[in-house]
């Protein structure tokens, strides 16, 4: 009985996300009347405006991870070396994108860094730009920080960190050559979570008027039929993949144990 | 002036007053080992002379230079931690590398010195392989060629076999001294075994509450205790109460019994005082003419191989006593009544 209720629990909650998927995937294939075929998909590809704010928006994703991991990484590192006891607050700040939505957060950036403030980054377009990383940053932060200070605690960072010293080396080494190699599968799968929540972002590019992806796929929703759906099951996989890249990663660096 | 000089060294963390007042100087080449139990300070101690921590006050010198307020990194110091720290990204020849690597040596020399560490620690074939692939052993060894490779002024070693086995222990204490001794390496060991400390070192300094309570080679630590300390951290002791009555030539009663030591002793007439005496100095039977003798009953015999030891009460007291395992003498049974002499060449007066 218990098992019974089990698989009926398991298979009614595969229904509930899969249904949507289902009926997703099949409407995208269905802009040829009668038949399936991919035409969705080609029109959807073909399009000028996919592949520039796709472009676009990879290129973000690649700045943030790469701000991300600039930013975490020492910060995590210093504070479980340095600092242990305010590993709660800092755990605490990370969190705080998940409480503060994006709108709340992106207003603030624009009433704090407009024309008229005292640094003005929203006149130019790479100031917008950069604004744009920021957000985003902010965004990926709580994931990239939780899967980072993971990677650190698997290590004894001190004790690591004493003998690499009284080998002579300096700080920028030990980051370099012994910090950074050993959090390397979760710095991945920070990047690939950081990827993920980039491509799909909209609030942030919108407000902040740049040609992301997201907006290009709001516009279409709001115009097309059959291309969202496409869209849709494109950024599906795109997440997957990245689920799936993380899974990799992690299984494989040469010095764990397997 | 020494090679090492520890002079005043003073740490407190917050209210907490760990090291105090610490001197030590250690010629060159020579092995030390910090024995104390645990929290005494020796960890701290060590860290200070490795750059870790700061010391409140006092100062560190290597080789004539004055290091307290340099950084680790600038020491040229080799450490090896009880948790091993090998680096698990790097294979064994890379983590022996590594601090050359920091150093800016070419790699031709870098790679001949790896062999020829790897070599000496007996790990010629095992380059190749990661941290998690070794034992703890093989572990703790990869540590120490990595700490010798940059050929480090002092070798600094915080109980770098607690975490092995027994079996291990010993034979990787032997070949530490050995790979020392070839080296010529000066070295501090920290451990909290006094076999450890008193079959590895030239000297041995024995601390408790952040002092050094005595400074000495192992034979002088074990025969000639400084302090009631001391005579009870290293090895077994016996002790007895007994009044000093003439300090310039040593005499003391115990009971009734008046024993002259013929040693001066740095306390006043009339001081209670401790006779103390190893259990290999008692001897069962009558004994030199001028030995102290008691009477007891035995109470445990404890066959130990190479040494039985006997325990016997004296009536107000017991007394431990160690004797070679002879083939044709068995030990005396338990129960059975013997005299034992104590020579005075055996007891120290500990009045501290
Ligand atoms: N970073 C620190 N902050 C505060 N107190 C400390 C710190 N490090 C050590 N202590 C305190 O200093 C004292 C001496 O510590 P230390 O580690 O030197 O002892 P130890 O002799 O090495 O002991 P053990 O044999 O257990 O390793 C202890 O009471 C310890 O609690
Ligand atoms: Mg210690």
């Amino acid at each position: 009985m218990t098992r019974f209720a089990a698989w009926a629990a398991i298979i009614s909650g595969c229904l509930y996300f899969l249904m949507p998927m289902i009926g997703m995937t099949e409407f995208s294939l269905s802009m040829r009347r009668g038949v399936y075929s991919l035409d969705a998909y080609r029109v959807v590809m073909a399009d000028p405006q996919f592949q520039a704010t796709f472009a676009y928006s990879l290129i973000m994703a690649l700045l943030t991870i790469v701000f991300g991991v600039l930013l975490v990484v020492p910060t995590a590192y210093w504070v479980q070396l340095k600092m242990p006891r305010m590993r709660p607050v800092v755990e605490f700040v990370t969190l705080l994108p998940l409480v503060i939505p994006a709108i709340v957060v992106v207003f603030g950036y624009i009433r704090l860094y407009n024309t008229s403030g005292w640094l003005p980054l929203t006149g130019s377009v790479t100031g917008t730009n950069l604004l744009l990383m920021f957000g985003y940053a902010t965004l990926a932060l709580p994931y990239m920080y939780r899967a980072v200070d993971t990677g650190l605690r698997s290590i004894d960072v001190a004790t690591l960190t004493e003998a690499a010293q009284s080998l002579g080396a300096g700080w920028f080494r030990i980051m370099a050559t012994l910090i950074l190699p050993n959090v390397l599968s979760a710095v991945l799968s920070g990047a690939f979570l950081t990827l993920a929540i980039v491509i799909g972002e909209f609030t942030m590019a919108a407000l902040l008027d740049r040609p992301a992806f997201g907006p290009y796929m709001q516009i279409l929703g709001a115009n097309r039929a059959y291309e969202p759906a496409a869209l849709a099951v494109i950024a599906f996989a795109i997440t997957w993949a990245c689920m799936g890249l993380i899974q990799m990663v992690s299984r494989l660096s040469k010095h764990k144990r397997a | 002036m020494a090679f090492l000089e520890l002079a005043h060294l003073d740490k407190s963390f917050g209210a907490n007053h760990v090291v105090k007042d610490f001197n030590l100087s250690i010629d060159k080449g020579e092995f030390v080992s910090l024995l104390g139990p645990s929290g005494c300070g020796k960890t701290t101690v060590l860290r200070m002379v490795g750059g870790f921590e700061d010391p409140t006050a006092g100062t560190i010198s290597i080789d004539g230079q004055d290091v307290t307020r340099l950084k680790s990194n600038q020491r040229k110091i080799g450490m090896v931690f009880q948790s091993y720290a090998l680096f698990p990204n790097l294979t064994v020849a890379q983590n022996v590398a590594f601090g050359l690597k920091v150093a800016g040596i070419d790699k031709k020399e870098t790679a001949d010195r790896v062999k020829e560490m790897l070599t000496l620690i007996g790990l010629g074939d095992l380059g190749a392989r990661y941290p998690f692939q070794l034992s703890g052993g093989q572990q703790q060894r990869v540590a120490l060629a990595r700490a010798l490779a940059v050929r480090p002024k002092v070798l600094l070693l915080d109980e770098p076999l607690s975490a092995l086995d027994a079996k291990i222990r010993a034979s990787l204490r032997r070949e530490i001294r050995a790979i020392q001794q070839r080296l010529g390496i000066t070295t501090i060991f920290v451990t909290h075994d006094q076999e450890e400390a008193l079959s590895m070192s030239d000297r041995v300094v024995v601390m408790t509450q952040g002092r050094a309570d005595q400074i000495g080679t192992p034979f002088e630590i074990y025969n000639t205790p400084a302090t009631r300390f001391v005579a009870g951290f290293v090895g077994t002791l016996n002790t007895f109460d007994a009044t000093l009555t003439d300090p310039a030539t040593g005499t003391v009663r115990m009971g009734d019994t008046q024993v002259v030591l013929n040693r001066q002793v740095k306390a006043a007439a009339g001081t209670p005082v401790a006779l103390a005496m190893r259990p290999e100095s008692a001897t069962l039977g009558a004994g030199q003419p001028g030995d102290v003798t008691l009477t007891g009953r035995i109470t445990e015999v404890q066959f130990l191989g190479a040494i039985i030891r006997i325990t016997a009460d004296l009536g107000r007291q017991s007394l431990t006593l160690d004797t070679f395992n002879r083939s044709e003498t068995p030990p005396p049974a338990v129960g059975s009544e013997v005299t034992i002499s104590l020579p005075h060449s055996g007891m120290v007066v500990l009045a501290g």
